[in-house]
């Protein structure tokens, strides 16, 4: 028995996500008393990959085969399960994301492992395998009992502190067999957005809504978001007007995030939108109406005009480097 | 073409969430259901890919007599009848089970449901379902054509989206902007009540079990900054919150 990580790349890095599930991992291998091995799939190198040692992976697993180099479920989902065989893997734990959700889904069903996903903090095993996940669009909390032989894990953003060590882990190749219906599907065609922070993988996030009153307005969200090195993100009216793209949305029916500090200028603070953000760990609030509903759920608010208060914060942020 | 839409019976985006019986059971007193609305918008295009193509739209819902309501409301909208599977949805693999074993007697060319449900939020089931079955499993799907035995997708991605294809059958979990939601007319509320609904028992067993459920902490007051000193607030996230 051992602990699983599969880690996802980003332009052949580990992503910011993986290493948060890498060192999740590690505490769960830590409890157990076992050791920590990564996946990783498609175009990368050793020096990448070592990093990994550091967040607590003993080994990694580079499974490199050209054909992985977009990523593709089915495949992913094979190659994550054949090395659950060749690890022996009981704890399968993965970052939460679109990828990450596919994967672990098929993963699971081919294992017949327990899976629970939005997982908030390190497990229970006190009593059998439980764990904390969110639930309700971050409303609530549900402690969970894994009960099959396998269990996947997939972790939010935040879930655990993560303290950077200075281990190093092996890495090996990992040539899974490979097999052509696991390449059914086609991609045709990608338009993403390229030199911006990723929103569900950003520490910082500056959103903002119908405050801003139109699209040609947004220079200013995305001068104090470049000075803070943050993502940009927007309400929902706002990303059905067109002003901003879907992928953008945060909310109840967009993206949920839980960064370590969300900023909202000009956004009321609907209950669908909170339902997006509430579990970020600080909110700060930006209104000209005091009476705002947001206000209640912030940390930190100050009742003005977004088009005074963002140049001015950006310049403070500016001049405080 | 068949298509099966798997919709879920959710509390209301505005629901107040509160729990009973020492915290182990949702309290549903005066809180309203709705049919999931990532399901509202796989439903909405099924319907419009019936009025294309031909064929047949049906319901499967997993979940107790309390959901024939919500069952009602999308044989209202355009699909022609409807399972449910008499259970209470209390874990994804299980429910996943529910859907590949219907799923398994017929033929469907389209398997759609919501990207997730807004209740429990883990976005695997049809993950889940295309594995059980062996097809692929596309999500969050925000646009679908059928161009003969091929769907022309396109898929978010973190920052973006990507374009697909693949042959049928699929399974597809859906998002905005893939149909407009379509609202049930008069006929189509008439027409609902004698449409056939079938219900039902379960199969299988589900591998979690949820013991208890939680409200978050309450949030602490507000620290308000007055506007013109809205500069203070950068060092307040420095060296209060520790979070710049």
């Amino acid at each position: 028995m051992s602990v699983l990580v599969f880690a996802e790349l980003d332009n052949g890095s580990i992503k910011k996500s993986s290493l948060e599930a890498i060192y999740y991992g590690s505490e769960v291998a830590k409890a157990k008393g076992t050791s920590t091995t990564v996946l990783a799939i498609g175009e990368s190198n050793s020096d990448a990959l070592a990093i990994a040692g550091k967040f607590g992976a003993n080994k990694v697993l580079w499974a490199s085969d050209a054909r992985l180099n977009s990523a593709s479920i089915q495949a992913y989902s094979s190659v994550l399960a054949e090395a659950v065989g060749a690890t022996s893997a009981e704890f399968i734990i993965l970052a939460k994301s679109s990828l990450g959700d596919a994967v672990s889904a098929r993963v699971s069903a081919k294992l017949k492992a327990s899976i629970v996903s939005n997982v908030v903090d390190l497990p229970d095993f006190s009593n059998g395998v439980t764990v904390k996940r969110s639930i309700y669009t971050g409303k609530a909390f549900a402690t969970v009992a894994l009960t099959a032989d396998k269990k996947v894990i997939a972790i939010k953003k935040n879930a655990v502190n993560v303290v950077e060590g200075d281990g190093s882990a092996s890495v090996e190749n990992f040539a899974p067999a490979l097999n052509d219906t696991d390449f059914a599907v086609k991609v045709t065609g990608t338009h993403k957005a390229s030199g911006q922070v990723s929103l569900p993988e950003a520490d910082l996030v500056v959103s903002a809504g119908r405050g801003l009153k139109g699209p040609e307005n947004w220079g200013i969200v995305e001068d104090l978001a470049t000075a803070l090195g943050a993502a940009t993100a927007c309400s929902k009216p706002v990303s059905d007007l067109d002003w901003r793209p879907h992928h953008e949305h945060v909310g109840q029916t967009g993206i949920k995030v839980s960064p370590n500090l969300y900023i909202a200028c000009g956004i009321s603070g609907a209950i669908q939108h909170l339902a997006g953000v509430n579990s970020s760990k600080v909110i700060v609030v930006i209104n000209k109406d005091p009476e705002a509903p947001f206000f209640k759920a912030a940390d930190y608010g100050i009742v003005g005009d977004v088009f005074d208060v963002l140049p001015r914060l950006t310049k403070a942020i500016q001049a405080s480097k | 073409m068949k298509i099966l839409v798997c919709i879920t019976n959710v509390p209301d985006t505005t629901a107040k969430i509160s729990f009973t019986d020492g915290d182990t059971k949702f309290n549903k007193t005066g809180v309203q259901y709705i049919c999931g609305p990532y399901d509202d918008y796989a439903l909405s295009r099924a319907v419009e890919l019936k009025e294309q193509h031909g064929g047949t739209v049906t319901v499967l819902n997993v979940g107790e007599a309390e959901s024939e309501q919500v069952i009602r409301k999308c044989l209202a909208i355009g699909a022609d009848d409807a399972i449910r599977v008499n259970t209470e949805p209390t874990d994804s693999y299980f429910v996943a089970e529910q859907i590949a074993h219907i799923a398994s007697q017929e033929n469907y060319d389209l398997i759609l449901m919501g990207r997730e449900s807004i209740d429990f939020n883990s976005g695997v089931v049809h993950g889940l379902v295309g594995e059980m079955l062996g097809i692929p499993s596309l999500s969050p799907v925000m646009k679908l054509e059928i161009d003969g035995g091929v769907a022309k997708m396109t898929r978010e991605i973190e920052g973006g989206k990507e374009d697909i294809e693949a042959s049928l059958p699929l399974v597809l979990g859906c998002q905005e902007p893939i149909a407009e939601w379509k609202i049930p007319n008069m006929r189509g509320i008439m027409s609902a009540r004698t449409k056939p609904l079938k219900v039902v028992e379960p199969v299988g067993v589900g591998l979690t079990i949820t013991e208890k459920y939680a409200l978050p902490a309450p949030k602490g007051a507000v620290k308000m900054i007055p506007a013109e000193e809205a500069e203070k607030l950068i060092d307040l996230l420095k060296n209060e919150a520790k979070v710049l």
